[in-house]
């Protein structure tokens, strides 16, 4: 259980990280909280020969209030944000699903930057993103670009990240009074998300306006699931359980040890109806 | 190799170490720090935990590279003078060990959980030890022996305002 040897680099400002990824090219890797990375290393699943840290970028570490949506660096740790009270005010729903990640140690090491590049369907955070219509901050050798959260997943540990960027900021808008929800699913402490369910909703005179739901695990990316709301655009909210019948439409979950295909969409269903209702009374 | 410095258990080390070292090998192996234990290396049952600038971690999951310029308590370093940690004295107290192995991560990870939430209660302290595993006690003993921690300072703080 140790990595392949490889070199490690500081970087001194997210400008350094991009000079050094430049430098090593394909074979480097950028390290923030380590808690993906670490341990699929440690497998000898990836064997990056050079990592460049970022953990001395303390100034990536923030959650800043912008007027209409919150700007939350790269950096801030799991159990920063599980604390912090602007999010807490404006939105409780990535206080609440960081607080769901792993466990108080892996929260106290573990990044919202990192969670976002590994690209990893099970990751709680980017389908609450997802849900939420987050924009990310992406700086690279070419500039700076911001990336919808809808287009940055591509596949299986695949985002549109190219080698030599670094992302910088996510950008989530003030709920404003939508009702939210994340609703994890794990068969024991600790776990991943068998599946989890992230439901943000609008409420206009008595009914649903408009609901967005992120799907944890439910593919390859995480994913929105569209039919489901669709269906709730306008409804009423007696209707809701008919309404998210449709959550899994358009998903392919896999089937593992923890559970099959068919039971992954049952639960997508289920938790879908549970996130939406419990975001109707919030 | 990588120089590295940081304060473990109050003293200052320096170390040539290859970045690949995790820092749960560099207490054990080049500082001699027994009370560290490795358990499943994965990052899943928390004896390895110790603290970084007083916060609990894994230290299989951390290079000791990561920790440089950082301050690092362990198990060993919570004894002052002899004089048992309160942590340590209810773990004793309560029954909150049986084999022990898991036993130092457990103080680590609780210590951790109190600063951060000295009111936790009993379903907040079973959640706050959910990254840390125990084959012996089924953890009743263990949750009673945060709770020992809680009452004992509620009791001194009544003491010190009477
Ligand atoms: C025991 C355990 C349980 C866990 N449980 C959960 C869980 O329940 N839910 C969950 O969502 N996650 C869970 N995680 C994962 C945890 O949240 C990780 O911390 C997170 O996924 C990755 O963040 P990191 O900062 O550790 O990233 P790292 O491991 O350092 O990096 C991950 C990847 O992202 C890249 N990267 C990191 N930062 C940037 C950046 N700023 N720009 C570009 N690329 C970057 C790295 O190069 C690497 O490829 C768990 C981890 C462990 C060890
Ligand atoms: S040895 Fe580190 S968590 Fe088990
Ligand atoms: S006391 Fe034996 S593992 Fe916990």
């Amino acid at each position: 259980m140790i990595p392949l040897a490889f070199d490690y680099e500081v970087a001194e400002s997210v400008d350094h990280a991009i000079e050094l990824l430049g430098q090593h090219g394909d074979e480097a890797k950028l390290l923030a909280g380590g808690h993906s990375l670490l341990p699929i290393m440690k497998l000898r699943l990836a064997a990056p020969t050079v990592l460049v840290d970022l953990g001395r970028l303390g100034d990536l570490n923030y959650v800043r209030d912008e007027g209409d949506h919150l700007a939350i660096g790269a950096m801030t740790r799991h159990c920063d944000m599980e604390r912090d009270s602007t999010l807490g005010e404006h939105c409780g729903l990535i206080a609440y699903t960081a607080s769901l990640v792993g466990d108080p140690q892996v929260r106290h090491r573990g990044t919202i930057g990192g969670s976002i590049s590994h690209g990893d369907a099970a990751s709680d955070l980017p389908s609450a993103l997802l849900a939420l219509d987050a924009n990310f901050v992406v700086k690279g050798s070419g500039g700076e670009r911001t990336v919808a959260a809808g287009d940055f997943f591509e596949d299986y540990l695949q985002t549109t990240l190219t080698p030599d960027e670094v992302l910088t900021e996510i950008q989530v808008p003030k709920l404003n009074g939508a009702g939210w929800s994340y609703k994890k699913f794990n068969r024991r402490a600790q776990d991943w998300a068998v599946v989890g369910v992230a439901a943000v909703v609008e409420r206009s005179n008595g009914s649903i306006g408009s609901a967005r739901i992120g799907l944890t695990n439910m593919g390859s990316t995480p994913l929105r699931a569209t039919a489901a709301e669709n269906a709730l655009s306008g409804a009423d909210p007696s209707s809701v359980a008919e309404a998210t019948s449709s959550a899994d439409e358009g998903t392919s979950p896999s089937s593992d040890i923890a559970a099959s295909d068919e039971y992954r969409r049952h639960l997508a269903r289920v938790l879908s109806r549970r996130a939406v209702e419990e975001a109707l009374t919030r | 190799m990588r120089r590295i410095q940081m304060t473990v258990d109050g003293n200052a080390h320096v170390a040539e170490v290859e970045p690949r070292l995790l820092l749960l090998h560099h207490l054990r192996e080049n500082l001699g720090i027994g009370g560290v234990h490795p358990g499943c290396n994965t990052t899943s049952c928390g004896a390895c935990t110790v603290h970084i600038d007083g916060e609990s971690v894994k230290s299989c999951t951390i290079l000791a590279v990561q920790a440089d310029g950082h301050e690092i308590t362990t198990v060993r370093g919570i004894t002052e003078n002899g004089v048992w940690h309160p942590m340590q004295q209810a773990f004793h107290e309560a029954h909150g060990l049986q084999c022990g192995y898991c036993t130092p991560g457990m103080i680590m990870a609780s210590i951790s959980l109190l600063k951060e939430n000295p009111d936790a209660t009993e379903q907040e302290i079973r959640e706050g030890l959910e990254g840390n595993l125990c084959r012996c006690t089924g953890y009743e003993n263990i949750v009673k022996a945060v709770q020992l921690v809680q009452q004992h300072e509620d009791e001194m703080a009544q003491h010190a305002a009477s």
